[in-house]
This record gives C-alpha cells, structure tokens and sequence, in this order.
C-alpha cells in the first residue's frame, strides 16, 4: 500500500491575539533584527499514514485535523501531503 | 447524592475537590477513573483541575476523546450536572459542552493568586446562593485561561444569560471579562478559578462553598 507523508501547519486564527508570538516579536527588536511587521507561531504536525491512494489519505488527515489536532473556534490549518 | 469526580493523568485536584466536598460539605464523592464509561449512579460529575495528558496538543483536547466522556454527553443531555473547573472547563469547551476556548494569559505568565470575581449571573442553580452582583474571591492558578469566542457566541452567551461570573481586573486578556460560563440549560457550569480551594475555613475563605453545595441543591 502507498506511504504518504503529510505536515499539518495549525495556527491561531487572525482574530486570535497571539502573546507568543508579540513577545518573541519583541526579542527579535532587541536582537537588532528590524522591519518584522507580523509574527505568529503555530505548530507543524509530521505524519506518515498508509492509504491507496493520496485522496483517501488526505480524507483521513482532514477528519483527523478537523476533530483533534486543531480547535476551529481558534485556529485555522492547512494541509500538505506527498507519496514516499 | 453522589458525586463522580474524574481522575485523568495529569490530574491534580481531585483530591482537593473530594476534601471540599466529601471532608468540608458532607456530600459522597468517589473517584472516576479516565478509562471507564459508567456513570450510573451519580449525580454530578467534576472534572477537576490539573494538567490533563500532559496539556499536550491543546489545553482539554486529548482528554476529550477520553471513554470517561464518552458517557458525559449522555450525563448532560439526561439533567446530570457537570462542573469543570480549570482544567476542567478547557475541557469542557473541546468536547463542545460549553462554547469557546481557553488560550494563553495575554500576560505569558502563569497566574496563581485569589482575585476578586463578580456575579453576573443567577439564572442557575449554581449560583443562586450569592447576592446579585456579589462580590466573591476565589482562588486562580493557570498559564492558559484566557476565554476567547467569536462576537456571535458572546452575544449568544449574553442573550442567553449565560455568563456565570467575570472578573473585576481581568488577570489573563479573557474576552468580556469572563471567567465562568453555564451552558442554555443550566446543568454544566465551567470557570477557571477553582471553588475547592476556598470551601475549608482554615484556607482562609469559603466563597467557594455555594457552587459546590449546589450540586446537590
């Protein structure tokens, strides 16, 4: 059966202040680094997952995004997916 | 009367919610271990404080898929009562039982003090016992309690008076000041500050004292 491996990027929404992001933002002035209008940390899932084919996989990972590894009310995701 | 509370890994006040209210009220509380799905026999259920599966992913969000909850929206639907405190309540918000999510403090910092909250609402059981507008204290300790929602679901949770409690001087950049809400019907309540801690008079307050005495009222 095909490998697949994905990376599922999840970040807090615009409308989500995100405190992490404006104090590393902060430590990026002070180290000397200027002209950083925005930036924002999320997390990035590594997943390899066995299916016959990419859509069935990219189905499995979208129920498994939408329903665990992200909150809707507070994040937004995107997926992407390659054969190995 | 018996009271359920649920012991996930990571918990780590369960304890004290048994000595509020089995050692200080007088009411039976047993343990619930995360793994089983039978709630027959209780009359409220706690998910207490602490730091569930580690707080790995997000706040609540493993435990959520838990066997132990699998039987709580059952629990809810038939009039049993829920109380989440904490932990508990983010809890409570990725199983959908309560709207909106626990984010970050806006201040970054893990905050553990007792701070003034006020009662906004009495339209349920679990507050009824306090003054309209009282001013109560309870203790809060959390880096990620922050309640965020949408402008809709606010205006929902207004509309339907269901915001229990606010803060007086909002310590984590929680939208409206909120630090407790119940669901439509009345019978789940979540709030991050945590009532055990102030049931025992030694402690120093008993504001805590009337939500838990509400479980059984």
């Amino acid at each position: 059966m095909p490998l697949y491996i994905a990376t599922v990027n999840v970040a807090l929404r615009p409308s989500v202040l995100d405190p992490a992001g404006e104090a590393t933002k902060s430590a990026a002035l002070r180290l000397g680094i200027k002209g950083i209008n925005k930036l924002r940390i999320g997390k990035a899932i590594s997943i390899e997952i066995q299916a016959t084919k990419e859509e069935e996989a990219r189905s499995k990972l979208e129920l498994l995004t939408d329903r665990l590894l992200s909150n809707p009310v507070i994040e937004d995701w995107n997926l992407q997916i390659e054969e190995i | 009367m018996t009271i359920g509370v649920v012991i996930f890994p990571g918990s780590n006040c369960d304890r004290d919610v048994k000595w509020a209210t089995q050692g200080c009220l007088g009411i039976e509380t047993k343990f619930i271990w995360h793994e089983t799905n039978d709630l027959t026999g209780l009359d409220a259920v706690i998910l207490p404080g602490g730091f569930s599966y580690g707080d790995y992913l997000r706040c609540g969000a493993i435990a959520s898929f838990s066997p132990v909850l699998s039987s709580l929206k059952d629990f809810v639907d038939k009039g049993g009562k829920v109380l989440g405190i904490c932990n508990g309540f983010q809890i409570l918000t990725e199983l959908g039982l309560l709207p909106g999510s626990l984010v970050r403090n806006h201040c970054l910092n893990f905050i553990c003090k007792t701070v003034q909250l006020e009662v906004n609402s009495r339209r349920t059981n679990w507050l009824k016992d306090y003054e309209s507008n009282e001013n109560i204290y309870l203790p809060i300790a959390h880096g990620e309690g922050s309640f965020f929602c949408h402008n809709d679901t606010l205006k929902k949770l207004q509309d339907e008076d269901c915001i229990a409690l606010r803060y007086i001087e909002n310590p984590n950049g929680s939208i409206y000041d909120i630090a407790g809400i119940t669901n439509k019907k009345g019978n789940v309540l979540g709030l991050m500050p945590h009532p055990e801690r102030a049931c025992d008079p030694q402690l120093g307050s008993i504001d805590g004292q009337k939500i838990l005495n509400s479980l059984f009222n």
